[in-house]
C-alpha cells in the first residue's frame, strides 16, 4: 500500500472515530456477526478508538467454530478408511470434533488420507485421479462457500462420478441472528452483517430479520474503513431510534446478490433446520441435498447415521464455555481454560481453532503476558 | 544411466562412482574433492562460525528458487547471521528411489550456482538412496563454517533497552512463493521467492564499522517467530511500527486471500539486525538500496518479554508467533 493511501486511511478512520464518539450518546451493544470482522477489529485494534460506552460483542460468524462436533466425529470416522481420501478447508483439520484432541491432522497422522483443499473442485480432479477410491468432502461454511459446494455437485453429478460424496455441514447466518434475538436475556442492539454473505444472498433476508426484530442491520466489511464506517451507521440508526437496514458495503453487495450463486444453491440444497455447535439447533440453519443430488450424500453412501435434531451438550468435566461465546455471553478472557488449558495448539473448543474465532484472535493479538 | 535414481545409485557400486562422477562432480569447486573421504581446509586465523541444516522443502522448485540453492544459501545465511564469511560447506543428499536424473542435475547446478554466488566451496558430501516412499524426492543436509569479521560477539544477549531494530528488505514473499506452488496457486505473475545470501549485507554493515548487536535471519515463522525469539532470549519488549514493515502488494494481496500475516510468512533472504541508537542512521543507509527500513526500538521488559506492534491506527496488539501449521482459512 502506498504511503499515501495508508495516510488517507489513517485519517479516513480517525474521523470516524472521532463522528462516533460525538454522536453516541448512550452506551450501546452491538454485535459483529462475521468472525473475519473480530478478527479485523483486534488485529486493527479498532475496539480502542471507540467510545467507552460502545461494546462490542462477537458472533458466531465462524463457519469451523460452528459446524457440529457429530459431522467431525463422521469425517474423523470416514478419514481412517483406507478407501477414503478426506478432503476439507485448511482451518477445518485442526477442530476438535466430540472429544478434545481428536482432529484430522490427528487423523491424517495416524494414517488417514486427508488432504486440503482450496476450492471443492478440486476435488473432482482428485476423484478422477483416483478411480479406486472414494473421494469425501467435508463442505462446511456459510451462504459464501455454499455454492462453490452446490457447483461441485453439479459438475460431479454431470460427469457421473460415483466415488464422490459430501459429508454436508453448511450454516446459513441469517436464522442464527434471528435465534440470538430470541434468546432470553438477550444483550445486541444492533448487528454489523456479514458482507460476504450478503454479496451472495443480497440483503432481503436482512430486511426481513429488521422488519420481524425490530433491530438495525448494517452490511459491512472486513477494512478498518468498513468496521468503522459501519458502526457509525449503526449508532446513528441506533440513536435515531430507527430500526432499518443499511449497506455500507455497496461496492461488494447488492441489493439482489449473486443471482447464479442462489440458483445453485436453489438446485443442489433444501433448507433444513439444524444444530450449531454451541448455539444448539437453529431453525433454517442449515442445508440438506435435495433427492436429485442424494446420491452424493456421503452419510447415506457410507451408511452413518443421520444429523441428530440436537446435538449432545459438550462433556461437563471441559472448562470450555464456547457455547456462551459463540452466543455473545462471555469474553474469551472470562474462559478459565483460555490460554491455558486452551491453546491454539491444544484447542478445547472450536473458537480457538479457527482463524475466524474469537478466542483465536483474542488469544493472537491480546494475550497477557504470562 | 537410466533417468531416474535406482538403489544401486547408493549401492557403493558401479552405478555409485557414475553417479559421483557424472553428476555431482559439479558441485565441487575442485573436482580432486570427490575421490577422498574428507577434505583438508587451510582456515584463516580467529574466531570460526559452524551451523548444520536439514532441507525437506516441498514443492523441490518453486518460483525463484529451488530445495538445492535454498540448501547452500540457508546454511551460508546462518553464519552470516554470526558475522562470519561463509568458507566451506559440507552437502549430504538423500534420495528417494525414482527421482527423476534431470530434475537432480538442475539442482546439483543450482547448488554450485548457489556456492559460487555465495562465494563459498563445497569441499565434502555424501550420498544415500532410500526405497521408493521412504523420502519426499530429495532431502539434503548442508554444514558450513565462517570465518568470523564481527569484532563482537552478535548474540541476543548482547541487546540493549534502546537499541534499535532494522528489517534488511520485504516480508514474506518466500512464503507466498511456497504457498502457491504447494496449493496450485497461479499468481500472475508469480511471486518469485526472496532466497538470497546475507552476507555481502552484513559485510557492508561491518565494513562500514556499525556494532551489530544481534542479527537473525528470516525463516519459517517469519518476522513474528524471530523477534519473539529474540525478546525471550535477551528478556526485553521489542516494540515495532506496522507502517514501517515493507510489505510488497501481491504478497499483501495473497495474505488477505487465504488469512495469512506477512508477518508468519517465511523469508529466506531477509534478516533483522539490532544496533545501538547511534548506529541507527547509518544501518538504514546501508540497508536502504535492498528495500530495508527501520522498523522500531528496543524497551526494557517492564510487562514481561513481549513484541508488541503499534498499528498505522495507532493502536496496539500483541505481536505473537504463529502456532501450528500455516493453514489456509476458509472464507
Amino acid at each position: 500500500m502506498s504511503a499515501a493511501l495508508q495516510s488517507q486511511i489513517n485519517g479516513r478512520v480517525a474521523e470516524l472515530a472521532a463522528q462516533l464518539a460525538a454522536t453516541a450518546s448512550r452506551p450501546w451493544t452491538l454485535m459483529e456477526v462475521c468472525g473475519g470482522q473480530t478478527h479485523a477489529i483486534l488485529r486493527w485494534g479498532l475496539d480502542q478508538l471507540l467510545p467507552p460506552g460502545l461494546r462490542l460483542i462477537h458472533g458466531p460468524g465462524c463457519p469451523v467454530c460452528v459446524t457440529s462436533a457429530e459431522r467431525i466425529d463422521a469425517a474423523l470416522e470416514l478419514a481412517v478408511r483406507p478407501e477414503v481420501i478426506l478432503c476439507s478447508y485448511g482451518d477445518m483439520l485442526r477442530v476438535p470434533g466430540g472429544a478434545a484432541g481428536h482432529d484430522l491432522l490427528g487423523a491424517r497422522a495416524a494414517g488417514g488420507d486427508v488432504r486440503l483443499l482450496t476450492s471443492p473442485l478440486q476435488a473432482i480432479a482428485l476423484a478422477q485421479a483416483c478411480p479406486e477410491r472414494q473421494v469425501v468432502f467435508l463442505a462446511v461454511g456459510f451462504e459464501t462457500t455454499a455454492p462453490a459446494t452446490a457447483l461441485l455437485l453439479r459438475q460431479a453429478r454431470a460427469l457421473g462420478l460415483t466415488n464422490l460424496t459430501v459429508l454436508l455441514a453448511h450454516v446459513r447466518v441469517a436464522p442464527a441472528m434471528a435465534a440470538l434475538l430470541q434468546e432470553p436475556g438477550n444483550q445486541v442492539q444492533g448487528f454489523l452483517a456479514a458482507g460476504h454473505v450478503g454479496a451472495v444472498m443480497g440483503t432481503a433476508e436482512l430486511g426481513q430479520l429488521v422488519r420481524r426484530h425490530r433491530v438495525p442491520v448494517v452490511v459491512t466489511g472486513f477494512e478498518p474503513v468498513d468496521v468503522m464506517a459501519a458502526l457509525l451507521r449503526l449508532v446513528q440508526l441506533l440513536e435515531a431510534g430507527t430500526p432499518a437496514l443499511a449497506n455500507a458495503y455497496g461496492r461488494v453487495v447488492r441489493q439482489q446478490g449473486n443471482g447464479a450463486a442462489q440458483a445453485l444453491l436453489k438446485e443442489v440444497f433444501a433448507v433444513v433446520d439444524q444444530p450449531w455447535r454451541g448455539l444448539g439447533p437453529i431453525a433454517g440453519g442449515g442445508y440438506e441435498l435435495v433427492a436429485a443430488y442424494r446420491d452424493f450424500d456421503a452419510l447415506l453412501r457410507f451408511d452413518l447415521p443421520p444429523a441428530a435434531a440436537a446435538p449432545p451438550p459438550e462433556p461437563l468435566a471441559s472448562p470450555c464455555i464456547s457455547g456462551l461465546i459463540l452466543q455473545g455471553r462471555a469474553l474469551p478472557p472470562d474462559c478459565p481454560a483460555f490460554g491455558s488449558a486452551c491453546t491454539p495448539e491444544r484447542p478445547l473448543g472450536a473458537p480457538m481453532v479457527s482463524s475466524e474465532g474469537a478466542c483465536a484472535a483474542y488469544h493472537r493479538y491480546r494475550r497477557p503476558a504470562p | 544411466m537410466s533417468d531416474c535414481i535406482q538403489l544401486a545409485h547408493g549401492g557403493g557400486g558401479t552405478l555409485m562412482q557414475q553417479l559421483i562422477n557424472q553428476e555431482l562432480r559439479a558441485l565441487y569447486a575442485d573436482p580432486t574433492q570427490v575421490l577422498h573421504d574428507a577434505a583438508r581446509l587451510e582456515l584463516p586465523p580467529g574466531p570460526l562460525a559452524f551451523s548444520t541444516d536439514g532441507y525437506v522443502v516441498q514443492p523441490l522448485e518453486f518460483p525463484g528458487g529451488d530445495i538445492g540453492s535454498l540448501a547452500v544459501i540457508g546454511t551460508a545465511n546462518d553464519l552470516a547471521m554470526a558475522g562470519a564469511r561463509p568458507l566451506h560447506l559440507s552437502v549430504a543428499l538423500l534420495l528417494e528411489e525414482g527421482l527423476p536424473l534431470a530434475l537432480l542435475r538442475r539442482l546439483v547446478a543450482s547448488m554450485a550456482a548457489a556456492a559460487r554466488a555465495c562465494e563459498l566451496t563445497i569441499v565434502t558430501g555424501d550420498t544415500k538412496v532410500v526405497e521408493r516412499g521412504k523420502a519426499d524426492g530429495i532431502f539434503i543436509t548442508t554444514s558450513g563454517i565462517g570465518a568470523v569479521q564481527a569484532p563482537t560477539p552478535i548474540h541476543p544477549t548482547a541487546i540493549r533497552p534502546g537499541d534499535q531494530l532494522l528489517l534488511s528488505g520485504d516480508l514474506g514473499r518466500h512464503g507466498v512463493a511456497i504457498l502457491a506452488a504447494r496449493h496450485g496457486l497461479a499468481l500472475v505473475p508469480p511471486v518469485l521467492s526472496d532466497c538470497a545470501p546475507l552476507w555481502p549485507q552484513v559485510r557492508a554493515l561491518l565494513e562500514a564499522g556499525v556494532r551489530i548487536h544481534c542479527l537473525r535471519d528470516l525463516t519459517r515463522g517469519g518476522l513474528a517467530s524471530a523477534l519473539h525469539e529474540l525478546a525471550e532470549a535477551a528478556v526485553v519488549e521489542l516494540a515495532i511500527e506496522e507502517a514501517r514493515l515493507p510489505v510488497l502488494e501481491p504478497v499483501a494481496r495473497t495474505c488477505e486471500l487465504l488469512g495469512f500475516d506477512p508477518l508468519h510468512l517465511a523469508n529466506e533472504g531477509r534478516f533483522v539486525v539490532v544496533v545501538p541508537p547511534q548506529a541507527r542512521d547509518q544501518t538504514q543507509t546501508l540497508l536502504a538500496a535492498s528495500g530495508g527500513a527501520w522498523i522500531g526500538s528496543v524497551r526494557p521488559a517492564s510487562k514481561g518479554a513481549r513484541v508488541l506492534l503499534t498499528t498505522s491506527f495507532g493502536t496496539e496488539r500483541l505481536l505473537l508467533p504463529l502456532s501450528g501449521e500455516l493453514l489456509p482459512r476458509i472464507c
